[in-house]
C-alpha cells in the first residue's frame, strides 16, 4: 500500500509541475461552461420587432405594448407595410408583427370562417432558423395569452423549460463531454508518454504489476474530475440557473461512474497508442466526435437516420447525458434512471475488462 | 542462488517482419564478470537486452538470466535485474530524490537498505538533489540512472549504451563506477559503440547486423588479428585512399582517424608500395606498421562475414 501511494505521489507531481495544463484542465469547464451558457445561446433573448398596423386601434396598442414590457423582446417602432422586407433584410429588427386592417372585427367575432384570413401575420427573419422557430414559438404565446381566443390554434406547453433555455440542454452536455475529454485523453497521453520516453520499459522491467502503476496514475485525474464536476454543478445551478431538481446524491453517483468509465477507456486506448499524438488523434476522432454528434448534446437523437440511432446506443455520453437531464432538469427519483445506470456499469466493465486484457506487461 | 553463469543465450533468433534483428546468438556472462557488447547501431545490441530483461519474447532460441528463463520465468527475474535503457528513462519533472523516491518505492526497497551499494554514486549528485532530473547534465543523467537501476540491489546489471552522449571525463569515471560494482559481485552486461570502452571489459562480444563476430578478453580479440597493419598519411587523404585500395597487396584499406589503416598480405612490400605512390604524384607519405586495435579486428570480421554470405 505504501508503495500504491508513492505511485500516486508521483503521478500527482507530473500534474503540478506541468502547471499548464493543469490550468487547461480546470479552466477548460469554465470556459466551455460560459461559452454554451451565454455565448452559443440559442434561446429567444433580445427579440427585435416592429409592427404594421393600418389601424391603431386600442386592442393594438394594448398587445403592443404587453409584447414591448415582455423582457425577451424589444419595440423598434411602427413601420409602413412596403418597409416591412426592407426593415427585415437590413437586420433592423427580427420580427413584424402585421395586424390585419380589420384586426379588431376578427377578433371580436366570435365565429369566424377559414376564409377571412388570420388577425395577425409574423414575418420572421428566418436565416436564423433556431430563433426563428423558437422565437415564433413564444411570441405566439404571449400574443395569445390574455388576447382573443381566436388567436390559440395549438395549445402549447413546454414541460420543465417553458423558456427553452439552452443551458438546460448544454450542462448536461458539457458534462458528458468534458468528463471524457478529461480522463480519456489525459489518461491515454500520461500513459502513452511514459511509453513514448522509455520509461515504461524500466516499469515493466521492475517486479510491480504494470497494472499497479496504471491504476496509480488514474487517481490523480479522477480527483481532478471530481473538482471539475463540483465547478459545473456550481456553476449551472447560481451562475446559468439550472435548477438541480433531482438528487445530487443521485447525479454525483452516476456522474462518477461515468468518470471511471472515462478513465477505463482512457486506459483502453493507451494499449493501442504508442505516441502521445495518436492517443490525440484516436482520443479525438473517437471520443469528441461522438459525444458532440450522436450522443443527443447538439443534435436530438430521435431525428436521426435509423442506422445513427443504433450507432449511438454505444456512446456512452448518450446514456449518461440522458441520465443527467433526467436527474437534473426532470428532477425524477434516482429509480427512473436505473436503466442508464445499468448500461454505463456495463460499458464500464466490459471496458475495464478489455484493457486489462489488452494492457500487456511485455513491450509487444 | 549460486550459478556459474549470471547469463546465458542459447541459438536466440528475434524477427522484426523481414529483419533479422538477432541470428542464432550464444553467448554467456559469468557471475561477477563485466561482460561488453561492442557493435555499432543497429546491430542488435538494444533488442538484446530488451530480450534478456524480459520486455520482448525470442522467435527462437532460449535464454535465462540467473538460471531463470526468460520468457516464462520473467516474474521472478525482474527482482533480481537492474535494468538502465539506452534512452534516459527517469522523469524528467521530477527532481532527483523524487526520481530515486520513486524507483525505490517500484522496488519495494528505500534508499538505506542499498545506501553502501549507491551512495560513492549518489554523492556525486548530492548537490543536485532538488534539481529537476531534466536539468541535469549528460553525465549528471547517468549518474542518476545508475542509481535508480542499482537501488533494489540488483545481481545482474544491464547497462544499454550508458556513456552514449556524455563527455569524455565523465565516460571515464563512469567505467570506474562499473569497476567497483564488479569488485561487489554484480554481474554487469554493458553494450557500447566506442571501441576504445571494450578495453575495460573482461570480456566483450563482437557484434555486427544480429550476429555474434567474436567473443574473448579484449586482448584475445586484438591478438586474433592475423595480418600486417600499417598507417597511412600523406597530403592527399582521399587519392591515397583510392590508390592504396587498387594496389595489388593490399586486402582492405579503411579511414581511421588522422590516418588510413592498410591490411595488406603477409609479403607486401612496404617501400615499393611509397615508391608506388610517389611515382603516382603523392607527396609526404608516411607509412609505418601499427598494432591492431578493437576497431581493426571488428572491420575485419565484418568483411570474412560479409564475404562469407556473399560466397554462401
Amino acid at each position: 500500500m505504501g508503495s500504491f501511494l508513492s505511485f500516486v505521489r508521483k503521478e500527482t507531481l507530473h500534474i503540478i509541475r506541468d502547471p499548464r495544463t493543469m490550468l487547461v484542465v480546470l479552466l477548460m469547464p469554465i470556459v466551455q461552461m460560459t461559452l454554451f451558457g451565454f455565448a452559443i445561446s440559442t434561446e429567444i433573448n433580445n427579440i427585435d420587432f416592429a409592427v404594421v398596423a393600418p389601424n391603431r386601434t386600442s386592442a393594438i396598442r394594448q398587445q403592443v405594448e404587453r409584447l414591448a414590457a415582455n423582457a425577451y423582446f424589444t419595440y423598434k417602432g411602427f413601420i409602413s407595410p412596403k418597409e416591412t422586407d426592407e426593415v427585415l433584410r437590413r437586420g433592423e429588427t427580427d420580427v413584424v408583427v402585421v395586424f390585419a386592417d380589420d384586426y379588431d372585427r376578427k377578433t371580436l367575432s366570435s365565429a369566424l370562417s377559414p376564409t377571412d384570413g388570420a388577425a395577425i401575420q409574423l414575418v420572421f427573419d428566418a436565416s436564423n432558423p433556431n430563433i426563428a422557430a423558437a422565437g415564433a414559438g413564444y411570441l405566439q404565446q404571449v400574443l395569445s395569452v390574455g388576447g382573443p381566443a381566436t388567436l390559440i390554434e395549438p395549445e402549447m406547453h413546454l414541460m420543465y423549460n417553458p423558456q427553452m433555455k439552452s443551458a438546460y440542454n448544454f450542462v448536461p452536455g458539457i458534462m458528458g463531454l468534458i468528463f471524457i475529454l478529461i480522463c480519456a485523453i489525459m489518461t491515454s497521453v500520461s500513459i502513452v508518454r511514459e511509453k513514448e520516453t522509455g520509461t515504461m520499459e524500466v516499469l515493466l522491467a521492475s517486479p510491480v504489476r504494470p497494472i499497479r502503476i496504471i491504476l496509480a496514475k488514474m487517481i490523480p485525474y479522477f480527483a481532478l474530475s471530481c473538482i471539475n464536476l463540483a465547478t459545473i454543478l456550481l456553476l449551472a445551478r447560481y451562475a446559468l440557473d439550472v435548477p438541480i431538481s433531482g438528487s445530487t446524491a443521485g447525479i454525483v453517483a452516476i456522474s462518477l461512474l461515468y468518470l471511471i468509465l472515462a478513465l477505463a477507456l482512457g486506459l483502453f486506448i493507451s494499449t493501442i497508442a504508442d505516441t502521445q499524438v495518436m492517443a490525440m488523434l484516436i482520443s479525438g476522432m473517437v471520443l469528441m466526435l461522438p459525444v458532440i454528434m450522436l450522443s443527443g448534446m447538439v443534435f436530438p437523437i430521435e431525428n436521426m437516420p435509423k442506422i445513427l440511432q443504433a450507432l449511438s446506443t454505444i456512446v456512452p455520453a448518450r446514456w449518461y447525458i440522458a441520465a443527467i437531464r433526467k436527474l437534473m432538469i426532470e428532477g425524477v427519483p434516482f429509480a427512473a434512471v436505473l436503466k442508464e445506470f445499468a448500461i454505463l456499469s456495463g460499458m464500464t466493465l466490459a471496458l475495464i475488462g478489455i484493457a486489462l486484457r489488452k494492457f500487456n506487461d511485455k513491450l509487444e | 542462488m549460486n550459478f556459474s553463469n549470471a547469463i546465458e543465450i542459447k541459438g536466440l533468433t528475434k524477427r522484426y517482419g523481414p529483419v533479422v534483428a538477432l541470428d542464432r546468438i550464444r553467448l554467456e556472462v559469468r557471475r561477477g564478470e563485466l561482460f561488453g557488447l561492442i557493435g555499432p547501431d543497429g546491430a542488435g545490441k538494444t533488442t538484446l537486452f530488451r530480450l534478456l530483461t524480459t520486455l520482448i519474447d525470442p522467435d527462437e532460441g532460449q535464454a535465462s538470466v540467473n538460471g531463470m528463463d526468460t520468457a516464462t520465468e520473467y516474474r521472478n527475474i525482474r527482482k533480481t535485474i537492474g535494468y538502465m535503457p539506452g534512452r534516459f528513462s527517469l522523469y524528467p519533472d521530477l527532481t532527483v530524490d523524487e526520481n530515486l523516491a520513486f524507483f525505490a518505492a517500484l522496488f519495494g526497497t528505500n534508499l538505506r537498505d542499498s545506501h553502501d551499494l549507491i551512495d560513492p554514486i549518489y554523492r556525486q549528485i548530492k548537490p543536485f538533489r532538488t534539481r529537476r532530473a531534466g536539468k541535469l547534465s549528460g553525465g549528471m543523467k547517468q549518474k542518476l540512472a545508475l542509481c535508480c537501476a542499482l537501488i533494489h540491489r540488483p545481481s545482474v546489471l544491464f547497462l544499454d549504451e550508458p556513456t552514449t552522449g556524455v563527455d569524455a571525463v565523465s565516460r571515464s569515471e563512469f567505467w570506474d563506477m562499473l569497476a567497483e560494482l564488479k569488485a561487489k559481485g554484480i554481474s554487469i552486461l554493458v553494450s557500447t559503440p566506442y571501441m576504445d570502452e571494450a578495453n575495460r571489459c573482461d570480456r566483450i562480444a563482437l557484434i555486427n547486423e544480429g550476429k555474434v563476430l567474436g567473443i574473448d578478453t579484449p586482448q584475445g580479440i586484438v591478438s586474433g588479428f592475423n595480418a600486417p597493419l600499417f598507417a597511412l598519411h600523406g597530403d592527399d587523404m582521399f587519392g591515397l585512399l583510392k590508390a592504396a585500395r587498387c594496389y595489388a597487396g593490399v586486402r582492405t584499406c579503411y579511414p581511421f582517424g588522422q590516418t588510413h589503416h592498410l591490411v595488406t598480405e603477409s609479403g607486401f612490400n612496404a617501400v615499393r608500395f611509397i615508391e608506388t605512390l610517389s611515382a603516382e604524384g603523392f607527396s609526404a607519405i608516411e607509412l609505418y606498421p601499427v598494432e591492431a586495435g578493437i576497431e581493426d579486428v571488428f572491420i575485419q570480421r565484418m568483411e570474412n562475414e560479409s564475404g562469407q554470405s556473399h560466397i554462401g
